[in-house]
């Protein structure tokens, strides 16, 4: 079983080798990258059931324990890999309905990118972590800057050398933690403030790296600025994975090395509630769907991290049931951002209006995830939230589990903001018309698609290619459904992010199992 | 101390280039802050200990460098040249598109919706 540890890394890994090979074949690559995507999430899948109150771990290479490259998943690992894997098959299914996967490094930059964001779920050991950060983040770069456009060098600029500067203070944080306890590997480095104060300095630093990365508020002005700028595909896969590495990240050195210590709790709340604030007023102030949608991703690491905040087990396991849902909400939300600028050409809501009556299909894709990104019944959201300001309540919170409250009415106000512009009213000139539907829709006669328009707003667009538009707009349209139904059967979340909140709150079956593989 | 002194002036120089606007001088910049980390990890394995770090046939001696922060600052390395390569590369693309390698303010398509 331990194999499944391996496989969600040096598959895509592998992959990203084969589809460099083939570069100029799509549909190899599309085969390579989509069947390394199923292959991790079945491993997570293999992961998750076996870590019922257990951690798999294993030496890689079969070296001895204090020598080995060790990787280890308990139930939080487990089941970021099979929802990061599951997520990342969802996105790049719209790439390919939208041929954003046409450039021949969209694939390898892919499994790059997956194959990083795994290892660093999986190991159990700070060196390793700072390379999968940056294997993770290489994949991004290049992801990132594909378009070569304008924006999108700008947009590189800020994010490359944003993350680069955390990962030299990361790398500086290794080497003192290194210096002050000679060893960098988790499991050797638990409690580490009773042992060894000095060395709590070097893994501060790599916790304020992991922040960078998580994009915490006062350290979050790269995201926005940067994601919108990606392709819509590319951003649906950073929404699902990037920022998420960075919290399970936290969440793994608060528990092991930190060993919760009380005396950190008011600065994850104030952190917390800062970014909630912050993230959701920014969004609130944005003209564009994937501008609104970014700034939110900044807001929601704020509900993500507030358990660090409260650390009892009921707010971690409510925590977890958010984020797991989270991931895929957040993607299905880009993901129909993608299909109205797929289709219209903007993303601009001053540009748009109209589109239920034109395109009802994506208007649903829509509304079901920014329900639950509002976190409203009978969505998954409503369950995650609903538990963690519960968690917040009991915990004595009062203020934080406010902030929540509140914020969730901004979210819910800046959704129906895209909702009023995008969705609602008359029909825009670029939403009647879909001048950017292009080879997506049947081709017109000579003549035909003049007369259309001429009937100002009344004419409906021209029609799509059969099942393009539920290629582009089906993952989101799942997505919803999978958050209606989950939300009905809240518990079932609950008891799958249960485990992963007791291994959180109590490593020690993680240490065992990471000091003798 | 040389090693401090050494990180320490890395670290100051690189400050500084990475403050820069230019994107070429930000690259030196994090390639002087890499040097800098570098120098601290092979610093945390000690620096008297200076012998090929193998074990010979009598087991390590005193005088054995530690080889895993040797190990560390060798991936470091290759992780910051890749790393450079892209930033330059990034550079070079700038000034073909937007003719000049500077980092704006300004984050332009911002501006034009709410104009």
């Amino acid at each position: 079983m331990t194999v499944a540890l391996v496989l969600p890394i040096g598959i895509p890994l592998f992959s990203a080798g084969l589809a460099m090979l083939f570069r100029n074949h799509l549909a190899v690559q599309r085969t390579v990258t989509v069947l390394a995507l199923v292959t991790s999430a079945g491993s997570g899948v293999v992961l998750v059931l076996g870590t019922e109150g257990a951690t798999l771990a294993t030496a890689v290479g079969g070296w001895p324990d204090g020598l080995a490259i060790v990787l280890a998943a308990d139930r939080l690992s487990a089941l970021m890999v099979t929802v990061g894997a599951t997520m990342a098959l969802l996105a790049t299914s719209f790439a390919i309905a939208r041929g954003e996967d046409e450039h021949p490094l969209f694939h390898p930059g892919v499994a790059v990118l997956v194959a990083g964001v795994f290892a660093a779920f999986l190991t159990a050991d700070l060196f390793n972590l700072f390379v999968a950060f940056e294997v993770m983040l290489m994949g991004s770069y290049l992801l990132l800057t594909l378009g070569g456009g304008r924006a999108q060098i700008r947009a590189g600029a800020v994010y490359v050398t944003v993350n680069l500067l955390a990962s030299t203070v990361f790398l500086i944080g290794v080497g003192l933690t290194y210096a002050a306890v000679g060893t960098v590997h988790l499991g050797e480095l638990a409690a580490l403030p009773q042992r060894s104060p000095t060395a709590v300095i070097g893994v501060a630093l790599v916790m304020v790296a992991a922040g960078v990365k998580a994009s915490l508020v006062p350290v979050h002005g790269w995201l926005p600025r940067a994601y919108v700028h990606a392709g819509p595909a590319v951003t649906a896969l950073f929404s699902g994975l990037l920022t998420k590495a960075g919290v399970v990240v936290l969440f793994r050195l608060h528990s092991v090395v930190l060993d919760g210590a009380v005396e950190v709790q008011p600065l994850w709340l104030v952190l917390a509630m800062l970014t909630m604030v912050i993230g959701v007023l920014g969004a609130v102030g944005r003209g564009d769907i994937r501008g609104i949608l970014s700034f939110h991703m900044v807001s929601q690491v704020g509900y993500l991290i507030l358990p660090l905040g409260i650390w009892t087990v009921a707010a971690t396991t409510a925590g977890f049931v958010y984020l797991i849902q989270y991931v895929f909400v957040k993607g299905a939300l880009f993901i129909a951002a993608g299909t109205v600028e797929t289709l219209t050409g903007s993303g601009r809501l001053a540009e748009l209006g109209g589109m239920l009556r034109t395109r009802p299909v994506v208007a649903m894709a829509f509304l079901f995830p920014a329900l639950a990104l509002a976190g409203l019944p009978p969505s998954s959201g409503f369950v995650g939230k609903f538990l963690l300001v519960l968690g917040a309540f009991d915990a004595g919170a009062w203020l934080a589990g406010a902030v929540a409250v509140v914020v969730s009415l901004f979210t819910l106000l800046s959704m129906v903001k895209i909702w009023n512009g995008v969705f609602w009213g008359q029909a825009a000139e670029r939403v009647a018309n879909e001048p950017a539907a292009g080879r997506l829709a049947v081709a017109v006669p000579a003549g035909g698609a003049d007369d259309a328009a001429d009937e100002s707003g009344l004419s409906s667009p021209a029609p799509l290619r059969r099942g393009r538009l539920m290629a582009l707009a089906g993952p989101a349209l799942l997505v919803g459904a999978a958050t209606i139904i989950a939300g009905i059967a809240g518990t079932w979340l609950v008891d799958l992010a249960g485990p992963a909140a007791e291994s959180i709150h109590d490593p020690s079956t993680y240490l065992e199992a990471v000091l003798h593989p | 101390m040389t090693a401090a002194l050494i990180v320490g002036i890395l670290a100051a120089g690189g400050t500084y280039l990475i403050l820069q606007r230019g994107l070429v001088r930000v690259s030196l910049g994090f390639v002087l802050l890499g040097h800098a980390a570098t120098t601290l990890l092979l610093a945390a394995g000690g620096i008297t200990t200076r012998d090929i770090p193998f074990v010979g046939e009598d087991g390590p001696d005193a005088a054995m460098a530690d080889p895993l922060p040797q190990a560390f600052a060798l991936t470091a390395i290759v992780i910051s040249f890749a790393i450079t390569a892209f930033l330059l590369t990034l550079a070079f693309r700038s000034r073909d598109v937007i003719g000049h390698d500077d980092v704006e303010d300004r984050d332009i398509p911002d501006d034009e919706e709410r104009g």
